[in-house]
């Protein structure tokens, strides 16, 4: 267990701390990031992904028409004809214009939407598997009982009260998705409490909200990291599937999911329209999932 | 052991009751009824229909006679499909559903527990980076290209397979694998995830020092561990299998529960979204506890009480 300890000073370091660990040169951090940039597979998709990024963030002010242009001439252009790099839709719109405002969406949708399940699952898992006992059941009551009601049934009610709003999605798929992180992190609670190194901060006198944020939260990095790349293209998908219900971003907004699914419909007709937004949601995502598996093997303490 | 499958008991019942309680309220707080979809009806036909069903009546009163019919166990007329019964609705759709979210989590766990040992087996080497490839590929393309795709190949191009409809087991083996292929993806993700961590383990390398084949350290002492974090997922997981897919239902025009809910809750059929939510509720209520019981028979250190 001497690998749990290699936490605390990380964790501890106060303002007198600094210089010995100046001296040491290494913080546990250190030697993650170090690990991190050596896996090949994690750097590239880190640059794909902050080109990604970047694409979406500024691509849309840089393309020849803007997403919601509508063409009569261009009609089911293939790509590279008329000024199309991508081809047109079936209303003539550029797909490529079309394809940058959608990634942003998604992008902005996987990362909002995963962030607020991240924050509020680990905090609720942690605090139920930490406290036990009659809070612990209170608090995974809770959690039973939203997670009985189906998704679907959320969406259309915020729906049908608040009217199509993209706002509206982030927080549906962010409030259903946290279910599911704060009970693997309960679970993983409840197996971590009993390790010797809680033990031995509870022993040294460290309060349980100190403990839980600076001995169980670091060691859940692991799991919950897998569990966030796996989050993130769920979210997208679930983004994408309420699209192929007609009932997500809304038009001419536009989505990577969207876009697939509408590809999916005139596939035989214009394959362009199903190729391009896959490539790049498969290229989003593969990104995230090899940033996630790099960034588990660099934190994890029990590697070295 | 007993105790505690009584004590979950004692917990689900009123959890069920809250479910409903909480489903009913919201779905009412939304705007819009049944019967003001299409056209507009004249009011005093209106106000008929209502009260053939007994929406003239305050919220609190129809609430208490709902709970009070499904205690019963009637769970109410359909309010759209003339001359059905919600219950008639469900055990049309729940068959058909439940076989093909079966068929296809038992085969996402056979491949997908196969590829995630042999993946972590090989951590970082050719089968490994391969394996993990194609599963992060089975989670990144939505059901509604696969599907799709697969019935352009295997149904049109080659005309093995039927395109749609429910007719004997060989219209099952496209919606089973489109259904199944994305699952595949994460199960054998979170086997490698929890096979890695389990076989750096302490009682690993003892049961490496006894001499054990590594068959039996794998398959015995490892996977026993690896798939906790499986258990967890696959408890919900199910549920949402069992009571259907709307994509595929819609793609392969299977008449499943998926459909009828959805397009209840579209069109206010207050009825048959409530007697689906009950559905659902239970079948995810009775999964987690059999979850919890297969995780405290896997981890000995988690004691159920």
């Amino acid at each position: 267990m001497s690998q749990g300890f290699s936490l605390t000073p990380a964790a501890h370091q106060g303002p007198q701390t600094m210089e010995r660990a100046a001296v040491k040169g290494r913080s546990l951090w250190d030697d993650a990031r170090r690990r991190l940039l050596a896996n090949r597979a994690a750097t590239v998709s880190m640059g794909l992904l902050l080109a990604l990024v970047l694409l979406a963030i500024v691509g849309p002010f840089l393309t020849p028409f803007t997403y919601d242009q509508i063409n009569k001439n261009d009609v089911w252009a293939p790509p590279l004809t008329a000024g199309h790099l991508m081809g047109a839709d079936s209303l003539g719109r550029d797909l490529l214009a079309r394809l940058l405002v959608g990634l942003r969406v998604s992008l902005a949708i996987g990362v909002v939407a995963t962030a607020v399940s991240l924050v509020i699952g680990v905090i609720w898992g942690a605090t139920a598997g930490y406290l036990g006992g009659r809070i612990d059941e209170l608090m995974m009551r809770f959690v039973d009982i939203l997670y009985s009601l189906p998704f679907i049934f959320f969406v259309i009610l915020l729906m049908v009260t608040f009217g199509r709003n993209i706002i509206l999605i982030f927080l549906a798929i962010g409030a259903v998705e946290w279910l599911t992180m704060s009970r693997i992190v309960r679970g993983q609670t409840l197996s971590l409490k009993q390790k010797e190194f809680v033990e031995a901060a509870r022993a040294a006198g460290l309060s349980d909200q100190a403990i839980i944020t600076r001995h169980i939260v670091p060691n859940l990095l692991g799991p919950v990291v897998v569990y966030v790349t796996l989050t993130i293209p769920a979210v997208i998908l679930a983004e994408s599937f309420l699209s192929f219900l007609g009932m997500g971003v809304q038009e001419p907004l536009t989505s990577l999911g969207t876009l697939i699914s509408q590809g999916a419909q005139d596939m035989e007709a214009a394959p362009w329209l199903l190729i391009f937004p896959s490539v790049t949601m498969v290229a989003t995502l593969m990104c995230f999932n090899f940033i996630g598996d790099g960034l588990r093997d660099a934190i994890d303490p029990k590697d070295r | 052991m007993f105790r505690f499958l009584l004590r979950r008991l004692m917990v689900a019942v009123p959890t069920l009751f809250l479910v409903v309680t909480a489903a009913f309220f919201m779905m009412r707080a939304a705007p819009g009824n049944p019967f003001d979809s299409d056209r507009k009806l004249p009011p005093e036909v209106e106000r008929s229909i209502m009260a053939k069903y007994g929406m003239d009546r305050p919220l609190g009163e129809q609430y208490v006679a709902y709970v009070s019919n499904v205690l019963h166990g009637d769970l109410g007329p359909s309010l759209k499909y003339k001359d059905k019964s919600v219950a008639e609705l469900i055990s049309e759709g729940l068959p058909t559903s439940a076989t093909i979210g079966l068929s296809a989590l038992t085969l996402a766990c056979l491949v997908g527990i196969g590829l995630g040992i042999i993946a972590a087996l090989r951590q970082n080497q050719m089968i490994d980076n391969v394996t993990m490839a194609i599963a992060v590929l089975g989670v990144c393309i939505p059901t509604f290209v696969t599907a799709p795709l697969l019935v352009l190949v295997f149904a049109a191009k080659l005309g093995w397979l039927p395109t749609a409809g429910l007719n004997g087991i060989r219209s099952l083996i496209l919606p089973v694998t489109v259904l199944a292929l994305p699952q595949i993806a994460i199960i054998s993700r979170l086997t490698r995830a929890g096979m890695i961590e389990v076989l750096r383990s302490n009682y690993i390398r003892t049961a490496r020092a006894k001499g054990l084949s590594e068959a039996r350290i794998v398959l015995r002492h490892g996977l026993r561990a690896a798939i906790l974090p499986l258990v967890s997922y696959l408890g919900p997981a199910c549920a949402g299998l069992l009571t259907g897919s709307l994509v595929i239902e819609k793609i392969f025009s299977l008449p499943g529960l998926g459909k009828s809910f959805v397009i209840g809750a579209l069109q206010r059929d207050y009825m048959v979204v409530m007697g689906v939510v009950i559905v659902y509720a239970g079948l995810i209520l009775l999964l987690n506890l059999l979850a919890d019981i297969a995780y405290a028979m896997l981890d000995p250190r988690v004691r159920l009480s």
